[in-house]
């Protein structure tokens, strides 16, 4: 029997070596954004606002126009990029580091301007470029490299629930949170970036999916052990689910 | 050629640099509040829009800034303005624009500082605003304008400087240039390029290989081989040098200053020019890339020098710079929270021409 082709790299993304670590969940991502670019046919009007991180470097594995956001601010350049230039598609991709810590007042204004953007975010609870230390998303009783002991919510509050607080504003369109650690996951999560994508199209508004995600380095796990750890212990914390959709409640 | 309207207006320094603004085609506006730059935002919220442009009012002056590094990206005339506590804010973009090349505008209204200090005029932020600013090595062009007028033609330049040599332009005022009503003549420019931008501006890579604009440079060699690249444009800048010479020649005694303190000692200069004394003045209009040379060739034709700034003394650095081989600078400080008057430097200026 002759081999069948069935499957390639998308055009979108670049043909070269990963700098992420065995295990990380950035390249799958990575690769379902430029699918739904490609699906929605926007690839050719995309400009993306890199973030300070490890996906910093997201400008290696996307050939799209791309300009890099100082740490936290990438939904204020998108905001700027986007009056700037209304008809192209313009979507952030962060970090929670970098969005919900840093960033939290330009994600949190881009998001109650009803910017008509989208944002990936992505939630792997811990610093992971600087070396693994505690994120606003560090699980309770999680070790990093600045709570050594585990998070402990008297001295270092609750993980956020950003998916949540950014579905809970009016202008937000659509707002979901979902992880790629198995097959049926990931093709909720696929949905998701195309359903948030499709808003921006529509003109509807301000898209964000969070997007649960390993760092297997900085947890000190096997990259198969940091993929069960979502199931285990991230889900329970921070549920996978729809907070807003606007494309359904119109209907 | 430019086109010159017939009629004069009689505004605020601050709306005179908004109307300016729009005659030099920009496109975005984004601010924040802070006292005494207010009429700027305020004025853009409706004139921008009414022009077809963006004005957004931003969570914080961190965030207005790098919404100007994002239009500013995509080779769209994008600009924020702010005053002193909020200009240390937009530091962080004003670094990234340099370091990405990226051809922001930016007013700063300057009061005195430092922290909260007052509303009043200063020029304390001489030092920020001409050394950088941010962190990194890097340089802003720093226009600073002396009266309505000026104010409303330099921020049509700053707009051309910044594209052609893709760097942040800062307009330096003060609370006496941005509150202060007087006529001006406004008009148009009639060079305009739509396509300025057209070999880097970010419009999604239809046709054409992506773009990018970064300021991470981690590869060896990266990083020293863009800041060679900096300091090569920022060399160049120094064809924008400019600078008004008012009865320099038969000097015995030149007062240097810059901005609203510059036009305020030409007023003292003519007085005493009246009682025959031989006082002239240099006033830098680029204090970043500085008017050294003058100073040098009137350094050495032997002239006394006295640098009156609005501050502890900042530029009377750059002046002892360009003289230093030379000779020396007295220095004469009006401190902020005063409002200075012509007659406040006649006896500096008198003394230091006699001392």
């Amino acid at each position: 029997m002759e081999e069948e082709l069935v499957y390639t790299r998308p055009d979108v993304v670049a043909d070269r070596a990963t700098h992420y670590c065995p295990g990380c969940h950035h390249g799958i991502i990575h690769k379902l954004v430029a699918e739904a670019l490609i699906d929605l046919g926007v690839v050719e009007k995309t400009i993306c606002i890199g973030s300070i991180g490890c996906s910093v470097f997201i400008y290696n594995y996307l050939n799209l126009d791309t300009v890099e956001a100082p740490h936290g601010r990438a939904p204020a350049v998108a905001t700027g990029v986007k009056r700037a230039r209304p008809d192209n598609f313009v979507f952030t991709y962060q970090g929670d580091g970098d969005l919900a810590s840093i960033g939290l007042a330009e994600i949190m204004h881009c998001a109650n301007r009803g910017e008509n953007v989208s944002v990936v975010f992505v939630n792997n609870t811990v610093y992971g470029m600087t070396g693994g230390q505690m994120a606003p998303t560090t699980l309770i009783g999680q070790q990093a490299t600045t709570c050594p002991a585990g998070r402990c919510e008297e001295l270092e509050g609750l993980p956020l629930k950003m998916a949540e607080i950014i579905g809970g504003l009016g202008t937000t369109a659509y707002s979901a949170r979902v992880a790629v650690d198995s097959i049926k996951h990931l093709m909720a999560a696929k949905k998701a970036i195309r359903k948030a994508f499709q808003c921006q199209i529509d003109k509807t508004g301000f898209g964000f999916v969070e997007l649960l995600s390993t760092c297997p380095t900085n947890w000190k796990m096997t990259p198969v052990q940091a993929n069960e750890r979502i199931a285990k212990e991230m889900i329970p914390t921070f549920p996978l689910g729809t907070f807003k959709d606007k494309t359904v409640e119109a209907k | 050629m430019t086109e010159q309207t017939p009629k004069r207006i009689f505004v605020k320094g601050n709306e005179a640099i908004a109307r300016g603004a729009l005659a030099a085609g920009c496109k975005c506006y984004f601010g924040y509040p802070i006292t005494p730059q207010n009429d700027i935002p305020e004025f853009m919220s409706q004139a921008i829009r009414d022009a077809g442009g963006q004005f957004v009012q931003a969570e914080s002056e961190i965030a207005a800034a790098n919404m100007v590094l994002g239009a500013t990206a995509c080779g769209i005339r994008a600009m924020t303005s702010s005053s002193s506590p909020g200009i240390s804010l937009k530091q962080e973009a004003l670094s990234y624009m340099a370091g990405s090349e990226l051809p922001g505008v930016v007013v700063n209204m300057v009061r005195g500082g430092p922290g909260l200090g007052d509303i009043g005029p200063s020029q304390g932020d001489y030092f920020q605003s001409t050394r950088g600013g941010g962190h990194g090595d890097y340089r802003l062009l720093v226009l600073a304008p002396a009266s309505g007028q000026e104010a409303y033609d330099l921020t049509i330049k700053a707009f051309d400087l910044a594209f052609k040599y893709r760097n942040p332009v800062m307009i330096l005022g003060d609370a006496i240039l941005g509150q202060m009503k007087e006529p001006i003549a406004p008009w148009i420019p009639d060079n305009l390029d739509p396509d300025e931008a057209a070999d880097w501006r970010l419009d999604g890579a239809k046709g054409r290989q992506p773009r990018l604009h970064k300021s991470l440079f981690l590869q060896e060699g990266e990083l020293a081989q863009q800041n060679r690249h900096l300091q090569e444009k920022y060399e160049a800048m120094k064809a924008e040098i400019d600078y008004e010479s008012f009865m320099v020649e038969d000097a015995d005694i030149i007062v240097v200053a810059f901005g609203s303190i510059g036009r305020i000692a030409k007023s003292t200069i003519r007085k005493i020019r009246s009682t025959g004394k031989k006082v002239g003045l240099i006033r830098p209009i680029t204090v970043y890339p500085y008017p050294s040379e003058i100073l040098k060739t009137l350094a050495e034709q032997g002239k006394k020098f006295l640098t009156i700034e609005h501050n502890m003394g900042q530029m009377v650095e750059d002046v002892r710079l360009a003289i230093r081989t030379i000779t020396d600078s007295d220095f004469y400080s009006c401190l902020p929270g005063n409002l200075p008057t012509p007659d406040d430097f006649e006896e500096p200026i008198l003394k230091a021409l006699e001392g």
